[in-house]
């Protein structure tokens, strides 16, 4: 009985639940693979089929030819605007709300009432068309502001703040109370830097929700020479047809096809996330963890 | 009495910017649902002279062919996305568990966490090029095995399914390590004890395992009840074509043509607060049940 304390042995189902597990798990990533293969293959290779996981007759053209667009840069910049504006937007407002919320409801009159108004937000909307036609009547539309401002209370990120922040032992406020600090300056110089990890875990993800964005941007952003880079991606990878782009000039270079193209714009929208992965899920490990299984 | 309010004033100021953004983007466009009862005019604007029409614009769609199909598109592409949405994330939470190699588990988890991470958008493109009839590698794969050719994503009977699959897909990693997270809260001690009394794999399992994340499964459950009406948007949007409207257009799908496109508001507003309503009903119910069963509180 040696195998008393090791649960997990080493047999026939162990093997096969393990080469189960890695198939499934190269499903997940495979596709993504082959999209990057194929955008850095010729495009004769790419046409005819013949690029599985690797480049065939390796090129940058489709990257060149991309890079090379003013539209590409341009909403790359929105992109980056958006995420520069609202991810600093975003925190501020989580913790300004968060803050208040965590207190007991005797050191805060009508807290359930805001508590309330922020909740409901997460169960009702006036669907599309309302949400349109507001943002229209206030002028915002074709502005940077109408992809960050309607989004800017995260009403989610304020749960799990505030969950936090309730963690974070009373005494360290009272000693800052004590010591003269108003409320401003305790969440300043004390709830903050001790919810450093949550905050980056906020942090990221409003940045990626910034990031991939794509809806709003289309909607809102009547001139094309504003959508985002999702938004840019979508209306040349998803929509066929395209007025903006110059699909003769495209044909012209012949060194591209239409699909190794739409390949490197795929990769390149994604190429952010997938480098930041690694801090992606350690952090968001934590917090879901945080957000899903509490309670 | 009022030195305490000196005290409080600084957190109502701090909720001050956060209420004022909620009010103008999300209570004054709540108000706009008004749209749903007028014959709206976008030139005379929000709140200005609109003419009333009462239930008009309801009674339209429900007489409406199409509508019947979209409410039930969108109940069955979400209801098997919910379903499968949780059986497989605990299916591979469950065998995950069973791995003894670590470098093997993490690895696995990243990778399957991947997808997650990318707008439809992104995937949608992915999907649109590995899924096409003409060069599609997934039709080439198949093929070996002497499947003839399916347009996955233009053919109405195929197309639901690759809607759920794909969302299974790109979802799953997520609930996985959601359940993961709760298995690795299980003491060690009652898998050692059940060893002891000569329990096996399948026993431990069924009996530590799954009772010991009873509460995650109850809780995720209850709460993806509240989202039955929405079947997906932005996968939809970025996947459908005309060619599958019948199989797979869905309430927002719909909303945002007959909206946005054929200009038709009032009549989207319609859509979308029926919509709203039911549900409010739904997402108010599950987390009442949650609460209840699981003592889930937002708060």
């Amino acid at each position: 009985m040696t195998t008393v304390h090791r649960s997990k042995k080493f047999d026939g189902i162990s093997v096969l639940n393990a080469t189960f597990l890695i198939l499934v798990s190269l499903l997940c990533i495979l596709p993504l693979i082959h999209i990057i293969a194929v955008s850095f293959s010729s495009s004769a290779a790419a046409s005819a089929g013949y690029v599985r996981l690797w480049p065939v007759d390796f090129t940058f053209a489709s990257y060149m030819y991309t890079m090379s667009r003013t539209e590409f840069w341009q909403s790359m910049l929105v992109s980056l605007t958006r995420i520069g504006i609202g991810t600093p937007l975003n925190l501020l407002l989580t913790i300004l709300v968060a803050y208040p919320l965590s207190k007991e409801s005797h050191a805060l009159r009508f807290r359930s009432v805001y508590a309330w108004a922020f909740f409901v937000t997460m169960l009702f909307n006036g669907g599309l068309i309302p949400w349109y036609t507001t943002l229209k009547e206030y002028g915002l539309l074709d502005s940077i502001w109408a992809l960050v401002l309607p989004g800017a209370v995260p009403v989610f990120s304020v749960v799990l703040l505030l969950n936090f922040f309730r963690e974070i032992p009373k005494e360290l406020e009272e000693a800052a109370l004590i010591d003269g600090a108003g409320h401003f300056r305790t969440v300043w110089s004390i709830f903050v830097p001790i919810s450093k990890p949550a905050l980056a875990t906020l942090a990221l993800f409003s940045m990626v929700e910034h990031w991939n964005s794509w809806f709003d941007g289309l909607l809102l952003m009547g001139n094309p020479a504003n959508y985002p880079l999702q938004s840019y991606i979508q209306t040349i990878v998803i929509q066929q047809n395209l007025s903006n782009m110059s699909r003769d000039a495209m044909l012209d270079l012949a060194l591209i096809s239409d699909r190794t193209l739409k390949s490197s714009q795929i990769f390149l929208g994604s190429l952010p996330i997938i480098l930041a992965y690694p801090f992606l899920q350690k952090y968001f490990v934590k917090g879901i963890v945080l957000g899903s299984v509490k309670g | 009495m009022r030195t305490k309010l000196r005290k409080e004033l600084p957190l109502h100021l701090m909720l001050l910017p956060g209420l004022v953004m909620i009010i103008l983007f999300s209570y004054v466009p709540m108000a706009g649902v008004m749209i749903a009862f007028q014959k709206f005019i976008p030139a005379k604007g929000l709140f200005g002279d609109q003419k009333w029409v009462g239930l008009d614009n309801f009674e339209y769609v429900m007489n409406l062919p199409s509508f019947t199909q979209v409410l039930w598109n969108t109940l069955f592409i979400s209801s098997l996305k919910l379903i499968l949405g949780l059986i497989i994330p605990l299916v591979f939470a469950i065998l995950l568990n069973e791995l003894a190699s670590n470098v093997i588990k993490r690895s696995v988890q990243t990778a399957i966490y991947l997808p997650y991470f990318l707008s439809w958008v992104v995937l949608g493109g992915i999907l649109i090029d590995i899924l096409s009839p003409s060069g599609g590698i997934v039709n080439e794969f198949l093929g070996w095995f002497g499947v003839s050719k399916i347009f996955f994503l233009g053919d109405n009977d195929w197309f639901p399914f690759t809607l759920i699959a794909s969302d299974v897909w790109k979802n799953f990693g997520y609930g996985t390590i959601v359940y993961l997270a709760a298995i690795t809260g299980i003491d060690p001690g009652l898998y050692e004890a059940a060893t002891i009394d000569g329990a096996n794999r399948w026993h431990k399992t069924w009996h530590i395992t799954i009772p010991g994340i009873r509460m995650v499964i109850v809780l995720l459950s209850v709460l993806s009840l509240g989202q039955l009406l929405n079947a997906g948007f932005d996968q939809v949007f970025n996947l459908y074509s005309p060619q599958v409207y019948e199989s797979g257009d869905i309430l927002d799908t719909f909303v945002y043509r007959i909206g946005l496109l054929d200009a038709q508001y009032g009549v989207a507003t319609a859509v979308g607060f029926f919509k709203s309503i039911i549900s409010l009903t739904l997402i108010s119910s599950s987390y009442f049940l949650a609460y209840r069963f699981a003592k889930y509180r937002i708060f």
